[in-house]
């Protein structure tokens, strides 16, 4: 048997969360150290993992393993990753040690690591063990688990460690979650009965095409949806959202919308789709409209924004609509796209969320009011705003751009009228970016914001990578559309929908 | 009419008859054996007798495997595969609940009256704390309870299973009694259990005999058997088996028989309320399982009317009401209620893998409510001395508002405490969530998938109110001790607070001080405030060890018990 590249991935973070947890009283004052090791370790396993993968294959899972885990229930342990799931796993192990740099002086920590500060990175390596497992589960059973489990670091990362109100919105998104969460449970069993059962009966592979009756389909797509569609999250179940991106740390922020959120429209991909295809073409047009819901929306309700982390969240539910909008618009550019897109929007998001978050402990206060004029304070902070966020607004020549063009010109395809309504989307976008922009760093300095310090050197590293990284997929985006390119097309496959050829062909300019 | 003695195959009831002789024994030793040494030998004798009965258990266990079980004692008992795997639960709870009783904890004392004859605030009551008396007697009850409660699943006639309830419930009545401290509260829930508890056993012995009336028997296998045939008695029949339902539903506390599960959770010694939150449930599911699977298979259409009704009412309203509780042993007695609402859906499930489903459940729950009640005995109201240092240690603190920051000081202890919450909530890599899956998974098959669906939505609002508690523990700073506004707040807490004031609220102050004064081990100047402490005892904390253990094992690597479960718990014909 070859190596379980992928067993190792979830294992070494658990290892590095147990270390953190028990490090002796003499070393604890390194517990940044130790982190910042596990998580740089974990992203160098992953790079050898990924010359493991072949990326000629992409459409297929790779790395695969299988055990029996509770065969009485028909549940395995399986593992296995295909194009999409390999670049999500990479995208989130690039924000870890980036998420671990910015929470460096965090928690009480200006000189010295606190203990807080060490229980905080403990959890983040916990997370980031569920995450790689649960973009990597091919076990129904074993996806719900990890679903659901990987709620309890979060809601300790939010409860614990947050804003002033962190309490309130802890349990509302603990509530959120665990709500769509067992509703999906219902379906997980429901599925579960009408598959061929046995000991491996929770195989995706399994469950993948069975001869459901349509009703029985629809009422499953739904149990599912519902919780991704939480998860996601889209117009009206997104309101947990906000609260929690106000309340948490700017590092919990970045893990839960960058990645965490990602798992909803993940298991929309590779869940909803490939299990409930008549279903999923029968909601179709219903999710599209939600999903141009969320994006108006969520832009519209953004600009409306006085709180610089809330103004974050809400760009975060506008293009979540977009991901979604390219996902059930069923052509192999928009499902390509929308692949792509889960990773720009990790990187784009997570390095605003970081900056939002380094000014916000500068300022002391997330009012989008109480800042003004600080390009000429924090020029190089300034700088990296602006670029975070024209990435935001998706400008050419950053890969958030070549992601939003793939799913525009493949829903156009499709569905001509909702691709203009979401370029509508695209519009307001300038707008919440460059007039935060213009807030926050334009105009005279306000009184007492002179002292501003500019980024150190370890804020500039947590978010450097990501720009950088944003920069050369925006120009060679290949190597990541090579990676979801052929998923998409087995994913339409399965979704028995003939594709819709477009005039572009994005990857290749 | 000639009397023929049955033929007793003592091996098969070994379990049972090593622990009421030990049971009888124990009365013994009360009268014989010098104080001095009274204590320890009774605990040595009541560990051995559960040990010896489980051991017992063990050895039947391949035989009954092999061959199904078989009729003991003229049929009145069947030792099958499922009375099996109940006692084997009941054995291995009550031992880890008795380290918890038996432990007596840094304090130097145990959760029991010294003599629970003396009337509360009396001078002999305070003679017989000044003597150190003891109230031993505490473990051949004990024993005695858990005589019945094996026998009580194992019942195939129902004059034994009217036998094997009472044997199980007076003990308890009793021991309910018998708390050190609060004690007019717990008298209080000692007389409203039992006369509920007998209201209970009448319309049972109702039920009993219209049963009889109809078939003529008092066997589940020959009931069975009548049900078959059309006699034009049917409405004996159905109202005979809804009444010995109702008063199976009553111990295990379902809705509309839980209004006795809280008060009596709260008033109970915190030891007792561990045995028996976890072992009455257990095995009164056990007689109801057999008694639904065996007695009444032919009745599925009129029963499912009935238990659907009762599975839903039961969650419903055990949740709702536990949002709104500030006890934490209340919170923990409503939860209980909803837990067998859960529970119901797998019985009710009537096939198969609802009984396995059921028996994992009764496993799973029963280890998460004992770790969590143990934990609740350890965390303790402390007086704070005249001149502000540290106090004597008093009665469990009990109300929500005392359990804020405890994740601060104590982690480890607040953070078993949270994985048995999570456990009752059914968070995946717990055993409750397994727990949960078998039954919702067994109900979905069986056709009932609007009482999973109403499972999994009261499970959704149930994670509200364990999440409090988390929250109370590591989010919330502790109160301050002394302070002008904890003056309420402690009084209200001295008088058992009962009413529904919201958590973050500062409790209201109660009238009446009667409670209060019974805790007379404070001292009673003007100045009541208490801080919230942590004592240690070895047996508790193994106790909640073992629980822990169990919950993290049974969630992770469940399939060791699932496959020993599914291959022996059938019922005997």
């Amino acid at each position: 048997m070859s190596f379980p590249w992928l067993t190792t991935l979830i294992v070494l973070p658990l290892v590095g969360a147990v270390a953190l947890w028990v490090l002796p009283a003499s070393l604890r004052t390194r517990a940044r150290g130790v982190a910042l090791g596990f998580a740089l370790a974990e992203l160098a396993l992953f790079v050898v993992a990924l010359t493991q993968f072949d990326t000629g294959a992409a459409g297929t899972h790779q790395l695969t393993e299988l055990h029996h885990w509770i065969p009485a229930l028909g549940v395995s342990y399986a593992v296995g990753v295909d194009g999409v799931g390999m670049l999500l796993i990479g995208m989130s192990l690039l924000l870890v040690p980036l998420v671990v740099l910015a929470a460096w002086r965090e928690q009480g920590s200006e000189t010295v690591a606190s203990d807080r500060l060490r229980q905080y990175l403990a959890l983040v390596l916990a997370l980031t063990a569920f995450i790689v497992a649960v973009f990597a589960a091919r076990d129904v059973f074993l996806f719900y688990v990890l679903f659901e489990a990987m709620l309890i670091p979060v809601y300790f990362m939010i409860g614990g460690f947050g804003g002033p109100k962190r309490r309130y919105a802890a349990v509302k998104f603990l509530i959120y979650s665990l709500a769509g969460g067992l509703v999906m449970l219902v379906g997980v069993i429901a599925l579960y009965l009408q598959g061929p059962r046995g000991a491996e009966g929770f195989l995706t592979a399994n469950l993948t095409g069975l001869p459901l009756d349509p009703t029985t389909e629809r009422w499953l797509f739904l149990a599912f949806f519902l919780a991704f569609a939480i998860k996601a999250p889209m117009f009206p179940v997104h309101t947990w959202l906000p609260d929690a991106a106000e309340q948490a740390p700017a590092g919990t922020s970045t893990l839960l919308v960058g990645v965490l959120d990602k798992v909803g429209t993940f298991g929309m991909l590779t869940l909803c789709l490939p299990l409930f295809p008549a279903a999923s073409r029968w909601f179709a047009p219903a999710v599209i409209v939600l999903a141009l819901v969320s994006i108006l929306y969520g832009a519209l309700l953004a600009i409306g924004q006085k709180d610089l982390m809330r103004l974050v969240a809400y760009t975060s539910v506008s293009h979540f609509g977009f991901i979604v909008l390219g996902i059930f618009a069923f052509t192999s550019t928009s499902v390509a796209g929308s692949s792509f897109y889960m990773a720009n929007h990790g990187f784009s998001t997570g390095a605003l969320f970081l900056v939002a978050g380094f000014l916000v402990a500068r300022r002391g206060s997330q009012q989008i009011a109480d800042f003004g004029g600080l390009q000429k304070v924090v020029p190089v902070l300034a700088g990296l705003f602006l670029v975070i966020g024209l990435s935001a607004l998706s400008l050419p020549g950053l890969s958030t751009f070549v992601s939003e063009f793939l799913v525009i010109v493949g829903t156009f395809a499709r569905h001509p009228a909702a691709a203009v309504v979401a370029t509508l989307g695209v519009v307001l976008a300038a707008i919440y970016v460059l007039w935060t922009y213009q807030r926050v760093f334009t105009g005279p300095v306000r009184p007492g914001l002179e002292g501003m310090a500019d980024l150190r050197s370890h804020e500039r590293w947590a978010v450097a990578p990501l720009v950088a990284i944003m920069l050369v997929l925006g120009f060679v985006p290949a190597p990541a559309l090579d990676l979801v390119r052929p998923p998409a097309a087995v994913t339409l496959e399965q979704v028995g929908v003939t594709d819709v050829p477009t005039t572009a062909q994005g990857g290749d300019r | 009419m000639s009397f023929t003695a049955p033929h007793v195959d003592w091996a098969a009831i070994a379990p049972v008859a090593v622990v009421l002789v030990a049971a009888v024994v124990g009365v013994l030793l009360e009268a014989f054996v010098p104080a001095r040494v009274r204590r320890t030998t009774q605990v040595a004798v009541a560990f051995a007798a559960l040990a010896g009965a489980l051991l017992a258990v063990a050895l039947l266990w391949p035989s009954v495997r092999d061959d199904g079980g078989r009729d003991v004692i003229g049929g009145s008992l069947a030792v099958d595969g499922v009375t099996l795997v109940v006692q084997a639960t009941i054995l291995v709870l009550s031992i880890v609940a008795l380290l918890v009783i038996a432990d007596r904890t840094s304090t130097g004392l145990d959760a029991f009256a010294p003599s629970a004859a003396s009337i509360p605030g009396s001078d002999y009551e305070a003679l017989a704390r000044t003597k150190g008396l003891q109230q031993t007697e505490l473990y051949p009850l004990l024993l005695f309870a858990v005589g019945g409660m094996l026998v009580f699943p194992a019942t195939s006639d129902l004059l034994v299973l009217f036998v094997a309830l009472e044997v199980l419930s007076l003990p308890l009545y009793l021991m309910t009694g018998m708390a050190r401290r609060r004690r007019l509260l717990s008298q209080e829930a000692s007389l409203k259990y039992f006369l509920l508890g007998a209201f209970a056993s009448a319309l049972l012995l109702f039920g009993i005999a219209l049963l009889y009336g109809y078939s003529g028997s008092l066997k589940l296998s020959e009931i069975s058997a009548a049900t078959q045939q059309v006699t034009g008695t049917e409405s004996l029949l159905l109202v005979g088996a809804v009444l010995v339902m109702a008063g199976l539903l009553f111990k295990v506390g379902a809705v509309p028989f839980q209004a006795w599960t809280p008060d009596v959770y709260q008033g109970a010694p915190t030891p007792i309320t561990a045995f028996m939150s976890a072992c009455t449930k257990i095995a009164a599911f056990g007689a109801l399982l057999r008694f639904v699977y065996v007695g009444l298979p032919g009745m599925q259409w009129d029963l499912q009317v009935v238990l659907w009704t009762v599975a839903i009412a039961t969650m419903v309203v055990g949740t709702v009401v536990a949002l709104v509780q500030t006890d934490i042993k209340r919170v923990l007695g409503y939860s209980a209620v909803a837990h067998t609402g859960f529970i119901l859906t797998g019985v009710v499930a009537l096939n198969e893998q609802g009984l396995h489903g059921t028996l994992f459940y009764l496993l799973a729950y029963g280890a998460a409510s004992v770790g969590a009640f143990a934990v609740v005995w350890l965390v303790r109201e402390r007086s704070v001395g005249a001149d502000g240092g540290e106090g004597d240690v008093l009665g469990e603190a009990t109300h929500l508002s005392q359990w804020a920051g405890l994740g601060r000081r104590h982690p480890v202890l607040a953070g078993v405490f949270t994985l048995f919450l999570l456990s009752f909530a059914g968070i995946p890599l717990t055993a409750g969530f397994i727990g949960k899956f078998s039954v919702f998974s067994a109900a979905v098959e069986g056709g009932a998938w609007p009482l999973a669906l109403v499972g999994v939505l009261s499970s959704a609002a149930a994670v509200f109110f364990y999440v409090r508690i988390v929250v109370l523990m590591y989010f919330t700073e502790p109160a301050v001790p002394g302070a002008p506004e904890q003056d309420g707040g402690t009084a209200a807490v001295e008088q058992a607070p009962v009413e529904q004031a919201p958590v973050e609220a500062a409790p209201v102050e109660a009238s009446g001080a009667t409670a209060a004064t019974l805790t007379a081990e404070r001292t009673a100047t003007g100045e009541r405030t208490v801080t919230t402490t942590v004592v240690r005892g070895r047996g508790v904390v193994a106790a909640v060890t073992v629980c822990a253990v169990l919950t993290v094992l049974l969630g992770v690597a469940p399939q060791p018990v699932l496959d020993a479960i599914a291959s022996i718990a059938t019922f005997l014909p």
